[in-house]
């Protein structure tokens, strides 16, 4: 009779308490980590910012006096990234293009997906070591070896799967009506493809491209043989065929020094990239909400 | 009507208009074509690069851990072994975490908002550059484990593992800093696929008189299973590549070792210790060990592809 009531004693209410709280635990051990990590960077990092610190150059590790400023490293890593956003974009959009408007599910798309999709697991290190033995190595690039351009073509080696991924789930959302209509009216594919669904797909890929650049500019792995790192102010446009300092190298060599001063600047340097990283990330997706709320209205 | 048939039998595309079309078109075949040019190109490279190395050593170079550049003596075992182990171990750690922290995202244990918000956390935590990684690792993570270690030598030093004693820096660390960055993508992943069971098995299960957790055992979990596995293969794939916060942390000692106290080493942070320094035989034994770094991460990935699209066809 009492069967169909809750009893709390039974073996199977029992369990399911135990695996709910489990997988409470295993959710806040996973938070743990971001929590810990952003909070101590936030503290540690925050506290080292000084207005000396966007102008000065680093100092070369040695005197424990002062360690200098993150300069050339900041404007590096802004370079380095925009050389390989200025590669990454154009054949990525493009290659989306062709996979989602012209090629569809044909052989040749799903190949390319298929491509895509494994560059996008190359470990980020073979990259630089391609790079490395294509165009350092070489000196193919007036002769230069070591340089910021070096390192942006390596890095824009790891954005473009990234890009071509968005561009084409991207365009693949856009209603089909519309190309139809587009075409009915007597548009070319050429200018259906950039005046109908590229602008109606353009927030989707604006906000994966943003998320690609933001992911680029904290890899470390493809410049510290393609870009190496250098302690001298940018001055010029020739600076693109030398050494470049950028955030991520600088974290990673000033962190295994054993001084104090580089230690902190390393802390530093860490503050402004994951600021700017996790501003950007939680920016689009407040955008990408925003957007999809409207669109349901 | 006459007068209308006429205007459309007039009206064609111009020259100049058709052309850019086919520019257009094949501009951008072109430029998808690119990605496989890339892929080609870097296995391409990195096999000639490591060609002198390979018919020098041949597979002996995958078995022996002698790396002396004074001798030009070369084998990568170490670096293989690290990457194999320091990969599976955090795996092992972070399955349950993460398929864990994936069932309490999909289900309805605490209000929506929180399950977004823990949602989203775990997703920002994939965008913490390694590098950074690194860094915590080496200021924060160490010292703090660093007696749980002394306490792990202490009471099972007689298991293998854990026979050396703990000095700093070694491949027990560089597991726990990958498991950080594995999480978000197992529990993504696994998030995704478990949203995408239909909810209909659910009720079902449900409606028979399953409790909670015998419906996620037998009902949900399995049905997700291929998408977790496909998820669980793009973390082991990462893992394997993973460079930056491995090299900071692990200690780049090339003297085997079975023991996870002891410092170790990976292929990537060979590669990332040696390559700028490197010249002669050595940068084409570094090239070898890149190219088994690769085909690793390939097979690992081409396998993770397969399950995604067994995957898609199912649902």
């Amino acid at each position: 009779m009492n069967s169909l009531y809750y009893h709390k004693g039974l073996s199977r209410n029992i369990g399911d308490k135990l695996f709910t709280s489990l997988s409470i635990i295993c959710a806040l051990i996973a938070i743990l980590p971001l929590i810990f990590l952003v909070t101590y960077i936030l503290i540690k990092g925050g506290s080292q910012i000084t207005p000396e610190l966007f102008t000065l150059e680093p100092n070369p590790p040695g005197d424990d006096l002062d360690a200098g400023g993150i300069n050339p490293a900041l404007i590096g890593t802004l370079i380095i990234t925009t050389i390989a956003s200025i590669i990454a974009i154009p054949v990525g959009v493009g290659g989306g293009i062709y996979l989602a408007e012209y090629s569809k599910d044909g052989v040749f798309s799903r190949f390319i997906r298929f491509g895509v999709n494994v560059l996008a697991g190359v470990p980020s290190i073979i990259a630089g070591v391609f790079i490395y033995a294509l165009i350092v190595s070489t000196k193919i690039l007036f002769g230069s070896m070591y340089s910021g351009l070096a390192g942006g073509i390596a890095l824009s080696i790891l954005m473009l799967p990234t890009v071509i991924k968005t561009t084409d789930e991207g365009l693949k959302l856009v209603p089909n009506e519309l190309r139809y209509a587009s075409l009915g009216v007597g548009a070319s594919m050429y200018t259906t493809i950039l005046k109908v669904t590229l602008p109606s797909a353009f927030r989707s890929i604006a906000t994966g491209v943003v998320l690609g650049i933001a992911r680029a500019a904290g890899e470390t792995a493809p410049l510290i043989f393609t870009a190496l790192f250098s302690y001298y102010y940018i001055t010029g446009f020739g600076d693109l065929f030398y050494e470049m300092g950028s955030l991520a190298v600088l974290i990673y060599n000033f962190a295994l020094e054993p001084y104090d001063a580089q230690n902190k600047l390393a802390w530093a340097a860490s503050f402004i990239l994951v600021l700017s990283i996790l501003s950007v990330n939680i920016f689009s997706r407040i955008l990408a909400a925003f957007t999809e709320k409207t669109k349901r209205v | 009507m006459e007068e209308k048939l006429t205007l459309f039998k007039n009206r064609k595309r111009f020259g100049i208009e058709k052309n850019i079309d086919i520019i257009f078109k094949n501009t951008a075949l072109v430029l998808s074509s690119f990605v496989a040019m890339i892929l080609l190109g870097i296995i391409l490279v990195v096999f000639f690069q490591s060609f002198e190395s390979f018919s020098r050593y041949g597979l002996k170079f995958l078995v022996t851990s002698e790396w002396n550049p004074v001798k030009d003596e070369y084998g990568a075992f170490t670096a293989i072994y690290g990457t194999l182990v320091t990969s599976f171990l955090s795996l092992l750690i972070t399955i349950p975490l993460g398929v864990g922290t994936a069932i309490f995202i999909t289900e309805d244990f605490v209000p929506k908002v929180f399950r977004e918000i823990i949602g989203s956390f775990v997703e920002l935590l994939a965008a913490v550059p390694s590098v950074v990684l690194g860094l915590w690792a080496i200021f924060v993570m160490e010292p703090f484990f660093r007696a749980f270690f002394v306490f792990l030598h202490n009471f099972f030093g007689w298991i293998p593992l854990f026979s050396t004693e703990p000095t700093g820096r070694n491949s027990l660390l560089a597991i726990l800093i990958l498991v950080v960055m594995l999480l978000p993508i197992v529990t993504s992943i696994a998030r995704d696929s478990l949203n995408q069971v239909p909810k209909k098995l659910r009720n079902a299960a449900y409606g028979i008189g399953a409790s909670r957790w015998k419906t996620i055992f037998s009902v949900i979990l399995p049905a997700a299973l291929s998408g977790i596995m496909a998820g669980v293969l793009l973390a082991l794939g990462r893992a394997m590549g993973e460079t930056m916060a491995v090299t900071m942390i692990i200690g780049n000692s090339n003297a085997f070792s079975w023991s996870l106290l002891s410092p170790g080493y990976t292929i990537s942070s060979m590669l990332a210790n040696q390559f700028g320094e490197a010249d002669g035989s050595q940068v084409s034994s570094l090239f070898y060990a890149a190219f088994v770094l690769m085909i690793l991460s390939l097979v690992v990935n081409i396998f993770a592809q397969l399950l995604v699209k067994k995957f898609s066809l199912k649902y």
